[in-house]
C-alpha cells in the first residue's frame, strides 16, 4: 500500500482536493465487476463512473472533498482499500456511511467529518493539522475549516497504518514482553 | 440507583459488554457470539492476514461460512475463488459451512443459527438481517472481521435508538418491502445515521418473520448500524422450528426496550400505504407505484436476500397463478435458499411461477451482487432487490426499478409498472 501523507499527531501536510458529489456508493468506489480481482486492479477502476480521470491523474498525498452520505452501500473494504491504494491522504465530507468510516479506519485511511467539506475547490491545496482537539483543513486562503474529533483508538490505527499494522505490532509487543 | 430505561439495543449492547447497562454514546468492547462471512469477504480474505499474523480464529464453532456470492457464476476467476473458500474451510476445520445453498442472511437464521439476545456480526452489509430476530448484528469489512477472528471481540459506539413506529396493517398486495422503500425515501439513504433502528407497532407485529427480515435487511439502505425487532411469539415459533435449543427461546421478552426509554420517534400508518417504486439509481429515490405507469420493464427479477425468500415467493405466485407474463418480458427467479424453494415447490409456487414463463436461477446472490451475472447495456429492469446504484447490476445504462415482489410480478404480467392492488384475484 502506498504511504499516507499525514505523519502524526500535530503534523501537517499539502494535499490537493478532487471533489466528488453526494452519496458515493461502495459500488463506485469499487465496481462489482472488479471485485473478483486484487486490489490494484479495483483501484484502476476507483470512481470511474464518476471521475474518469480520477484513478490515472490521483498523486500520493491529494484529498478528496466529497458531499454527504459518502461510502454508502456495501460492506466491501476494497472501497477505502482502493483509496488508500492510490495513495489518498484523507476523505472529507459532511457525513460518510458509518460501515465505510469503521472500514476506512480499519485500513488506515484517514476520514474527516467536516459540515463545510462542500466549500473546498477543485485543484486547491489544503494542509491537514492533526490536532488532539480535532483534525483542522487549512486552505490557502488562510480560511480554516474545523473537523469532528476522533477517538484516539482511531487515529492510532490510521498512525499505526491500518488494524492489521496494528495487530502486528502488538504481537511483536508481545513477543518482546514489553 | 433507579436502573435509567434501557432501549433494546443498549441491553443486547451491554449483554455482549458484561455490563448491567450502557449509556448512549460511549464506546465499549463486545464479546461476539457468532461471526458470519461468505466467499468474497471471507477466506479469501482472511487466511493471507491471519498467515502474516500467525494467528488462528478464536473459536471456529462461532464461525459460519457462507458461499453465496460467487456460486453459479460459471465465471473461471470466481471458481477459483469458491475453490479456495472450500479449501481453507476445510484446513480450517470450519465446523459451520453452507455451500451453495442460499444466501447468508437467510441460511444463518434457516440453520437455527440465530436467537435472540445473541451480538452478532457479519461480512457482509445486509447482516442486520438477523435484527429480526432480536439480535444486534451488524456488517463489517474484512479487515475489521480480521480483528474479531484474532480476538472475538469487537468495539461499539452505543447507538441511539430511531422508533418506526407502525399503526394498522398493511392492504393485501403490500408488504415489508414497501414499508421500507418509504421509510428510505423519508429519512433518506443515510437517515439511520448508523444509529439502531427499531421496528415495532401493529403493523410489525403482524408480520411472518421472512416479512421482518426484509424490514432488518433494508435497514442498511437507510444506513443504520442495526435494524432491530424485540421477539415475541411469532419469533419463538419460528425459531423453534429452525431448531434452536429451547434454553435460547425462554424468557425472550427481556429483548425489548423498556417503556420510557429514549428514543427518536417515526410514525407511520400501514394502512394507507400504497405499493411504492424507487426509480433509478437509488433507494431512496421512491414514490407511489401510479407513478410508474409508464415504464415498461423488459426484464423483472425476483431475487436476493431482500426479495426472495419464501413469503416474497408466495407473494408472486398469488399475483401470477394461472397467467403468464407479457410478451417481450424475461422474468426470472433465483429463490434466496434451497430449502425455501423445495418448502416453495412442496406449495405449489415453483410451479406457478414457471407455469408463468419464469426461468429459475440458482441459490445464491445472483445479479443483486453484481459479481457476475448481470443485466446487459440498455436493460430497463423491475426488482426484488435492495439496491439499484449506477452500474451495480450491470452497465451503467442499466435502469433498476426497485419494488416489492407483488409488484415486480404484477409488471412483469402486464408488461408495465402496475399496482399488483389490479390484478390480484
Amino acid at each position: 500500500m502506498s504511504a499516507a501523507a499525514h505523519e502524526g499527531e500535530g503534523s501537517s501536510s499539502s494535499a490537493r482536493v478532487w471533489r466528488v458529489g453526494a452519496d458515493i456508493d461502495t459500488d463506485v468506489l469499487a465496481p462489482g465487476a472488479y471485485m473478483k480481482h486484487g486490489i490494484e486492479v479495483i483501484a484502476q477502476h476507483c470512481l470511474q463512473a464518476v471521475r474518469p480521470d480520477f484513478a490515472a491523474g490521483v498523486q500520493a498525498g491529494d484529498v478528496i472533498a466529497a458531499g454527504a452520505n459518502f461510502g454508502i452501500g456495501s460492506s466491501r473494504e476494497q472501497a477505502a482499500g482502493a483509496l488508500r491504494h492510490l495513495g489518498v491522504a484523507a476523505v472529507i465530507a459532511p457525513s460518510f456511511s458509518g460501515l465505510f468510516f469503521r472500514n476506512a479506519f480499519n485500513l488506515g485511511l484517514l476520514l474527516l467529518t467536516c459540515p463545510q467539506a462542500g466549500e473546498l475547490q477543485e485543484g486547491e491545496a489544503v494542509q491537514l493539522l492533526l490536532q488532539p482537539e480535532g483534525p483542522q483543513l487549512l486552505r490557502a486562503n488562510g480560511q480554516q475549516l474545523a473537523c469532528a474529533p476522533i477517538p484516539g483508538f482511531l487515529m492510532d490505527m490510521v498512525q499505526a497504518g491500518g488494524l492489521l499494522a496494528l495487530l502486528k505490532q502488538r504481537n511483536r509487543s508481545a513477543t518482546h514482553g514489553v | 440507583m433507579n436502573a435509567t430505561p434501557q432501549t433494546l439495543a443498549q441491553k443486547l449492547i451491554a449483554r455482549a459488554a458484561g455490563r448491567s447497562q450502557v449509556a448512549v454514546g460511549e464506546i465499549v468492547t463486545c464479546r461476539v457470539d457468532l461471526a458470519m462471512f461468505h466467499d468474497s469477504s471471507g477466506p479469501r480474505r482472511l487466511k493471507p492476514m491471519l498467515e502474516e499474523l500467525g494467528a488462528q480464529i478464536w473459536d471456529t464453532s462461532k464461525v459460519v461460512l457462507v458461499l453465496d456470492h460467487y456460486v453459479s457464476t460459471g465465471d473461471t476467476d470466481a471458481q477459483k475463488i469458491v475453490e479456495l473458500t472450500r479449501h481453507t474451510a476445510r484446513q480450517w476445520k470450519l465446523p459451520h459451512v453452507i455451500d451453495s445453498e442460499g444466501i447468508c442472511h437467510v441460511v444463518l437464521p434457516e440453520r437455527g443459527h440465530l436467537h435472540p439476545g445473541m451480538l452478532c456480526v457479519g461480512g457482509d452489509s445486509h447482516s442486520p438481517t438477523g435484527g429480526a430476530f432480536g439480535c444486534y448484528m451488524f456488517g463489517i469489512g474484512a479487515t475489521e472481521m480480521l480483528g474479531v477472528c484474532v480476538t472475538g471481540e469487537i468495539w461499539v459506539q452505543v447507538p441511539r435508538t430511531l422508533r418506526m413506529q407502525w399503526q394498522g396493517t398493511l392492504q393485501r398486495g403490500v408488504c415489508a418491502k414497501d414499508m421500507m422503500l418509504h421509510t428510505i425515501a423519508r429519512l433518506g439513504m443515510n437517515g439511520g445515521q448508523y444509529q439502531a433502528v427499531e421496528f415495532a407497532g401493529p403493523g410489525v407485529t403482524a408480520l411472518s418473520m421472512p416479512e421482518r427480515m426484509t424490514l432488518s435487511n433494508m435497514s442498511a439502505e437507510l444506513g443504520a448500524q442495526a435494524g432491530l425487532i424485540a421477539a415475541d411469539a411469532t419469533t419463538v415459533d419460528y425459531l423453534r422450528a429452525t431448531g434452536v435449543a429451547p434454553e435460547h427461546l425462554q424468557d425472550v421478552s427481556n429483548w425489548s426496550s423498556d417503556e420510557g426509554a429514549d428514543c427518536e420517534l417515526h410514525g407511520f400508518d400501514a394502512s394507507t400505504l400504497p405499493p411504492q417504486v424507487a426509480a433509478p439509481h437509488s433507494p431512496a429515490n421512491t414514490r407511489a407505484v401510479a407513478d410508474f405507469a409508464n415504464v415498461t420493464p423488459g426484464i423483472a427479477y425476483i431475487g436476493a436476500c431482500t426479495g426472495a425468500k419464501l413469503e416474497d415467493l408466495r407473494a408472486a405466485a398469488s399475483v401470477l397463478k394461472g397467467r403468464h407474463v407479457a410478451a417481450g418480458v424475461q422474468l426470472l427467479v433465483a429463490p434466496a435458499s434451497a430449502r425455501e424453494q423445495q418448502q416453495a415447490e412442496r406449495e405449489g409456487v415453483m410451479q406457478i411461477l414457471r407455469d408463468a414463463g419464469a426461468s429459475v436461477l440458482g441459490n445464491s446472490c445472483g445479479a443483486c451482487a453484481g459479481y457476475g451475472a448481470s443485466f446487459s447495456a440498455g436493460a430497463t429492469v423491475i426488482s426484488s432487490t435492495a439496491r439499484n446504484f449506477k452500474g451495480r447490476m450491470g452497465p451503467a445504462s442499466v435502469d433498476v426499478y426497485l419494488a416489492s415482489p407483488y409488484t415486480v410480478a404484477a409488471s412483469a404480467l402486464r408488461g408495465r409498472i402496475t399496482d399488483p392492488r389490479e390484478v390480484l384475484a
